[in-house]
């Protein structure tokens, strides 16, 4: 069948903002698709939160919608655009919410838009609880014994039939919010309720507890002809309890004989048939690991991280096929890409075996509870490819940059016998260490294996890497040794930390041996048939079957930026991927090296070649051996790929772009310090430190507050304000708990304006595209912070000296590249914070708004291109018809326990975006965006600390007189009386109840103003009651900043009015 | 111990031994399933043939003895990547290493597989020795190991006398040229009597018995080496019962009704072949072990049509015998190991017999 050729329009949803739960993955599917669809001829109008996608480039789409993904936004936007077609499928939860929600109204047949990829019947017989259970009995499908409650005493009752422990699990969630264990009836409570708060139609799911079965998945496509198959099954090697998204997962299953293999792909062709899904989905099963018994936990009609994961993992573009199946054809007629000889109408084999590990954020939030359970807090994942589970296991340990290079890793050594003991119990982000100490110990398998479930054929493989330790400790290095650890992937470095003999030797004596990295393919069909793509990863004791080309073109490596993690986001994968394009566009040979699968990046047809590699000098240069290129491209990929320079340098490959010395003078405080010098700019006083002692002398001398800082770093990590010797004692002590490289910075911290400003220099022009301010005062990481373009309180003045001083610190860098700079203007003089050269968190979004593609221009200016030859004017741009704000989006919920209280180390997760013609209007958007739709039940709490009291009172004023009823502690209350307004004193939380808590925990009060007093002490009363409000739902805002622009934006605020911007066209 | 295979183009792989020392001669043939090396090792088809996996972890589940497609494996040698030596499984009742051991089936491990099947893919399908000796002389061996030639495999893993399998409703024959278990289950399932046939036995035999259907097995080697099988066969579709062929059967049949067969350079071996049915569009994923085909366009046109065909490389994948209860396929609908698509062909070979007892 040849596609439907009514389909002319489609309107695609992305999923929004990166949260726990709901990352990259989307950007990658629905790249992906849209790719697709445009090359049917297929007109795509995109609708996306997100500026930092590479979906919401104006290449991928025809029409491209930066909006909240709101109903009335989506309307407007349907009105505008009349699609003919809605693709939900590709943007998550998020986007099968949304669309439900238009079709629930009648909006989309009134408007004539079809719903394609799937019916509103597929995704309620799916995403209902009780619609899916009796869809599956229907069927003969097991699930666990279970009922949908909506009421509390309904949960009770229930799980006082099957008896505890249960798992309770909201309906219309993602990532799992709000769910959890129970296994008493205070805990049922207290998740139940929250689950039932959470859920979109207020229904939860609380089943029997199947913890310690297998959990097994299986991504299964289906076309609209009924024809079905399944990518690619993957095994959880935590068991059931642990969430898909924050387990270990390998694929294909290892522990499945065929009849099990066979028993779950058969009832997962069974669901999609019947669910009549024409695309992807996941189907997530509990495997009882001493029976046949089964059952289906979940099945998520759409793509999802899962299915992102089975793609890399195989090969299989699964969102490009289920495009494709959208638009009508059969499965069998749609090309295999890999192979380019076979359909997609067949089943991966895969001849090599995959690691997901997740990344947590757990280095972010110390406070955060690290245990694993049915609730996601991995922000990001790495994968590896390797024929052997011990050696993938080994590439995504080191993947995950965290400095681990072997499982013998961090100080679980020095536990004692008791102690490790209690730990194996424990389900959290060190369970793989914690076993492994154990068998160092001499534990054996069955006795883990009787505590924490994990199947035996994977401890066991834990064990092989254990005693691989061993022999390396106590045996001769012999040549067989070495090759059976390269075998299993020890590095170098962990080698060289076992023998006790050098890492260069460990290297010397291999390359004298000619034990070095071969190359695969991955081709989806294990070489059954000859294949083109160009998707790589490497294996030792190998015949090596990577070519490395023929050299036509000068050949680049870019460096991608690995896991998503705060701080390091899908912005850099934006960068990474724009950077590949405009290579390849000059006429380079491109070649990535990444690890993560959830990104566009390690889609295989978007470099020359892909190598799905862990990101560390020894991989590195496994890969550059073969290769020999030419250059390699550093600036766009973080952190990552910046701290390769070095390494990478020692190769003899030369970094392109801004020199590795010039990065260096622009981080190493002295030589930073004499640049500006030289170029005449003030910079807020400061000092370099090591120890407590030195620290606490510096910042008695600046006077407080004082910014402590470790140097080297991105993200402002362990970057904290502080206001006494005390904090110092106490920053310092966290900073110096990893070894620091480099000293630890303190500086003068001024109360200013901070402003951003990302720029292309080509050693002599510089190309600024706009300048950003800060809605919160510096002292609030900018990563963090609502940032506006164009600048709308900056004097000329103020903004040509910006432009000024830009330029002067480009060329004294001598910058080749981008270079983003954070400024303070404090008393209408201008400091500078930071200088970094390289792409930065804020370059998606000044591209979009600009229309200027700065990736596009620093990938060539690197290459030896001038700004000026590329067809642009040099210095700072005109200004855009459009406000343009970016509101930072948290993921605090899915925390438990994490402080949310804004400070100088960033903690959002994501953003969106908020684009007008007005302010007020984009302001406001923004907040909608983010998830911040007030008011509700115009009830607010402000608890501020003294010295924001005065402050506080002509903001609380604005939300009194729109109609706030405002409740306050003792002092606040007092001083906003005495102010005009009427404010309802409350208890604090020690005083007793009825108090603050028990006023937020009654769903009374939507928005809470809270500036918190210093410290981490999780017991004080603002830290239980900021979390108590995240927990709740209550939009808590920690900065008087925020909740400002936030009045602002409520004053101005009209759902009706709104206007939608097609950015394709700025 | 190490181990060494050496291919008949001279390519020598060291690797690690298993199983059984003894030095082996066989044609290597690569299978591309990721689970059910068990059901591989004991389909009779692999008679006169040495299995290569391409998945580089094999034994991880150990042996389940219930999941055996015969009484013993039938490959003349097993390679595989990494021999899981910690079998897992609750059904688990011995580790494979020990299990080819027992029955004496030599294998190496060790050596890079993907670079093994890469040749095969592009050389096609190759003879080779599995060999412990590490003194060996290429010289002497390379012409042996090309003269390699299985013989006679269908004589060797058919039942020795006609064997009742189950009762019930339909009496179906089925003949054994190296059957696999589960063809029988199968059908038993469905309330046959199924009585297993020697492969050998005379059609008037066959026919004395008076089935209700006759299911013609899968089985090893070249069909062209069956002739006298070919024989009996003509003469049972003469006799208007319901026959179901699968694999060799399929090809046998053929045979008898005038096509030709052809050797394929590589084969299909695995769990992932997609078959087209040609009546309805539907594309069914299947299991596969064949190295020879029905030769395309030398099936006469008034005898029968194609039904399947191999959505990868368009090969036969089915006939469907005009004016007859006839039909036969390329693949396994048994499955075991591999997907469980197409079992309802069983449901129409009973349907077919059904429907002849009716009338």
């Amino acid at each position: 069948m040849p596609k439907k050729n009514n389909i002319k329009k489609v309107l695609v949803i992305g999923s929004g903002p990166i949260i726990i739960g709901q990352a990259a993955e989307f950007d990658y599917a629905g790249t992906q698709a849209c790719r697709s669809l445009k090359e049917e001829g297929v007109e795509v109008v995109l609708v996306n939160s997100n500026p930092a996608t590479i979906m919401t480039d104006k290449n991928i789409a025809d029409k491209v919608y930066i909006e909240p993904l709101n109903i009335e936004v989506l309307k407007k936007i349907i009105e505008k655009e009349e699609p003919d077609s809605l693709l939900p499928t590709l943007g998550g939860q998020a986007a099968l919410n949304i669309a439900m929600e238009l079709y629930e109204s009648g909006f989309l047949d009134k408007k004539k838009v079809a719903l394609i990829g799937t019916t509103s019947q597929t995704i309620k017989k799916a995403e209902d609880r009780l619609e899916f259970k009796e869809t599956m009995e229907k069927i003969g499908e097991p699930c666990a014994a279970s009922e949908v409650c909506t009421t509390l005493q309904g949960c009770i009752d229930f799980a006082e039939k099957i008896g505890y422990p249960v798992v309770i699990r909201p309906a219309y969630t993602l990532g799992g919010s709000g769910g959890g264990i129970a296994h008493d009836l205070e805990q049922l409570k207290e998740i139940a309720s929250n689950g039932l708060r959470l859920s979109r139609v207020g229904q939860v799911l609380v089943e029997r507890y199947i913890g310690g079965w297998k959990e097994i998945e299986y991504e299964v496509m289906r076309d609209s002809y009924g024809n079905c198959i399944t990518v690619c099954n993957m095994e959880n090697i935590d068991p059931v309890g642990v969430h898909t998204g924050d387990s270990i997962v390998v694929a294909p299953s290892q522990t499945l004989a065929d009849k099990e293999y066979q028993m779950l792909r058969t009832s997962a062709l069974k669901i999609i048939t019947e669910l009549g899904i024409t695309g992807g989905c996941n189907v997530q099963y509990a495997l009882n690991p001493n029976s046949f018994e089964y059952c289906v936990i979940e099945v998520n009609p759409r793509v999802s991280r899962s299915s992102a994961l089975a793609s890399k993992a195989t090969g299989y573009p699964i969102a490009k096929v289920a495009a494709k199946i959208a638009l009508g054809y059969a499965l069998d007629e749609i090309k295999n890409a890999v192979t380019g000889k076979t359909y997609a109408s067949f089943e991966p084999t895969l001849d090599y075996c995959v690691v997901k590990i997740p990344k947590w954020p757990f280095d972010k939030f110390v406070s955060a509870k690290r245990t694993l359970t049915t609730q996601m807090k991995a922000t990001g994942e790495v994968m590896s490819i390797c024929p052997n589970f011990e050696g993938a296991l080994m590439k995504a340990l080191r993947s995950l940059e965290q400095n681990i290079y072997s499982l013998d890793y961090g100080n679980f050594g020095e536990l004692s016998d008791e102690e490790l003991e209690k730990a194996l119990y424990l389900i959290d982000d060190h369970r793989l260490f914690y076993i492994s100490e154990a068998f160092r110990r001499g534990y054996d398998i069955e006795k883990i294996h009787e505590i924490n479930k994990i199947d035996m054929w994977f401890l066991n493989k834990i064990k092989v890497l254990v005693d691989m330790e061993k022999r390396l400790k106590t045996e001769e290095l012999t040549l067989e040794l070495l090759k059976e650890a390269k075998r299993m992937e020890f590095p170098d470095k962990a080698i060289a930390q076992f023998t006790g003999i050098s890492e260069a030797e460990v290297k010397a004596m291999r390359y004298r041996n000619n034990i070095v990295a071969a190359f695969k393919m991955v081709d989806t069909c294990a070489a059954e048939f000859e294949s083109e793509t160009p998707y790589y990863y490497s294996c030792f004791g190998s015949v090596n079957e990577v070519e490395p080309g023929d050299n036509m073109r000068k050949k680049v490596i870019v460096l991608g930026s690995g896991p998503i993690r705060i701080g390091q986001g899908i912005e850099f994968d934006y960068c990474s991927v724009h950077s590949v394009w405009a290579l390849s566009d000059a006429g380079y040979e491109t070649i990535i090296i990444n690890n993560n699968p959830e990104t566009v990046s390690t889609d295989f047809d978007i470099a020359d070649k892909l190598y799905f590699e862990p990101l560390t000098p020894e991989d590195v240069e496994n890969i550059v051996r073969l290769e020999k290129p030419d250059g390699a491209v550093v600036q766009f990929g973080g952190q990552t790929a910046i701290k390769l320079t070095e390494a990478i340098m020692k190769m003899g490959v030369p970094i392109l772009g801004t020199s590795s010395d010039d990065v260096d003078a622009a981080e190493d405080r002295e030589r930073f310090d004499e640049i500006l010098e030289q170029c005449r700019i003030p910079r807020p006083s400061g000092t370099t430190v090591f120890t407590t002692e030195e620290a606490l002398k510096a910042a008695n001398e600046l006077g407080y507050p004082v910014l402590v800082r470790p140097s080297y770093v991105l993200g402002g990590q362990g970057m904290q304000i502080a206001v006494n010797d005390g904090d110092i004692v106490e920053f310092m002590a966290i900073i110096n708990r990893d070894v620091q490289e480099h000293p630890i910075l303190v500086d003068k911290y001024l109360v200013g304006k901070e402003v951003e400003v990302d720029g292309v220099c080509d050693g002599t022009d510089i190309l600024i595209p706009g300048i950003m301010e800060h809605i919160e005062r510096a002292g609030v990481h900018s990563g963090d912070s609502i940032s506006v373009y164009p600048a709308q309180s900056l004097s000329e003045d103020i903004i040509k000296k910006l432009e000024d001083y830009t330029g002067r610190l480009a060329r004294a860098l001598h910058v080749k590249g981008l270079l983003n700079i954070q400024f303070i203007v404090h008393e209408d003089e201008v400091y500078v914070i930071e200088v970094n050269p390289r792409s930065s968190r804020t370059v998606p979004y000044i591209s979009k708004v600009t229309g200027i593609p700065i990736v596009d221009i620093a990938s060539k200016v690197i290459v030896g291109k001038t700004i000026k030859e590329l067809g642009y004017t040099p210095g700072l741009q005109k200004k855009a018809d459009y406000i343009a704000i970016k509101q930072p989006v948290f993921s605090f919920e899915k925390l438990r326990g994490a402080e949310i209280s804004l400070g100088p180390e960033m903690k959002s997760t994501g953003e969106v975006l908020g684009i007008a013609k007005d302010f007020h209007e984009a302001l406001y958007k923004s907040f909608l965006g983010a998830g911040i739709n007030l008011p509700r039940t115009k009830k607010m709490i402000c608890t501020v600390k003294d010295s924001d009291k005065k402050e506080l009172i002509p903001i609380a004023k604005r939300f009194y007189d729109l109609g706030y009823e405002i409740y306050a502690t003792r002092s606040t209350a007092a001083v906003l009386n005495e102010n005009g307004m009427k404010a309802t004193r409350i208890n604090k939380i020690h005083d007793g109840s009825p108090n603050v808590l028990d006023l937020i925990l009654a769903g009374e009060v939507d928005l809470i103003i809270d500036t918190p007093t210093h410290g981490r002490d999780k017991s004080r009363d603002g830290f239980l009651i900021r979390r108590n409000a995240i927990e709740t739902g209550v939009t808590c805002l920690t900065s008087l900043d925020t909740a400002k622009a936030l009045v602002t934006s409520l004053e101005n605020a009209n759902l009706s009015q709104l206007s939608v911007v097609d950015i394709a066209e700025i | 111990m190490k181990a060494f295979l050496i291919l008949a183009d001279g390519t020598i792989f060291e690797g690690r031994s298993i199983g059984s020392q003894r030095e082996v001669i066989s044609e290597i043939v690569f299978n591309t399933s990721m689970t059910g090396y068990l059901e591989i090792l004991t389909d009779p088809s692999y008679a006169g043939e040495a299995v290569v996996m391409t998945y580089p972890i094999i034994g991880n589940y150990g042996i389940c003895f219930d999941d055996m497609e015969d009484d013993k494996p039938w490959p003349d040698g097993f390679i595989v990547r990494e021999l899981s030596e910690t079998p897992s499984n609750f059904r688990n009742e011995c580790g494979l290493s020990d299990f080819l051991k027992k029955h004496d089936i030599p294998g190496i491990q060790g050596i890079d597989t993907r670079a093994l099947t890469k040749i095969l893919r592009s050389q096609g399908t190759m003879n080779g020795m599995i060999t412990t000796n590490e003194n060996f002389d290429l010289e002497e061996i390379l012409p042996r190991i090309r003269a390699f030639k299985a013989e006679d495999v269908v004589k060797k893993v058919t039942c020795s006398e006609k064997e009742h399998f189950s009762d019930g409703k339909y009496k179906v024959a089925l003949m054994d040229f190296g059957a696999k278990r589960n063809i029988a289950r199968e059908l038993a399932k469905r309330g046959c009597a199924v009585t297993i046939y020697p492969a050998y036995t005379p059609a008037e035999e066959i026919m004395k018995d008076a089935p209700d259907g006759i299911m013609l097995s899968n089985g090893p080697g070249d069909p062209k080496d069956c002739m006298p099988i070919v024989h009996e066969v003509k003469k049972l579709f003469d006799a208007d019962i319901p026959m179901f062929g699968i694999c060799l059967g399929h090809q046998l049949l053929a045979l008898a009704n005038g096509a030709d067969t052809r050797k394929m350079k590589w084969g299909h071996r695995g769990a992932n072949h997609p078959v087209k049915d040609l009546e309805t569009g539907r594309v069914y994923i299947s299991t596969q072990n064949h190295g020879y085909v029905v030769a395309d366009k030398t099936v006469p046109e008034d005898v029968a049509e194609m039904s399947f065909r191999n959505a990868n490389d368009a090969t036969m994948e089915g006939l469907h015998y005009l004016g007859k209860n006839v039909f036969t396929v390329q693949f396994h609908p048994e499955a075991c190991g591999g997907p469980q698509d197409t079992g309802f062909l069983f449901d129409k070979f009973l349907n077919m017999m059904e429907v002849a007892k009716d009338a």
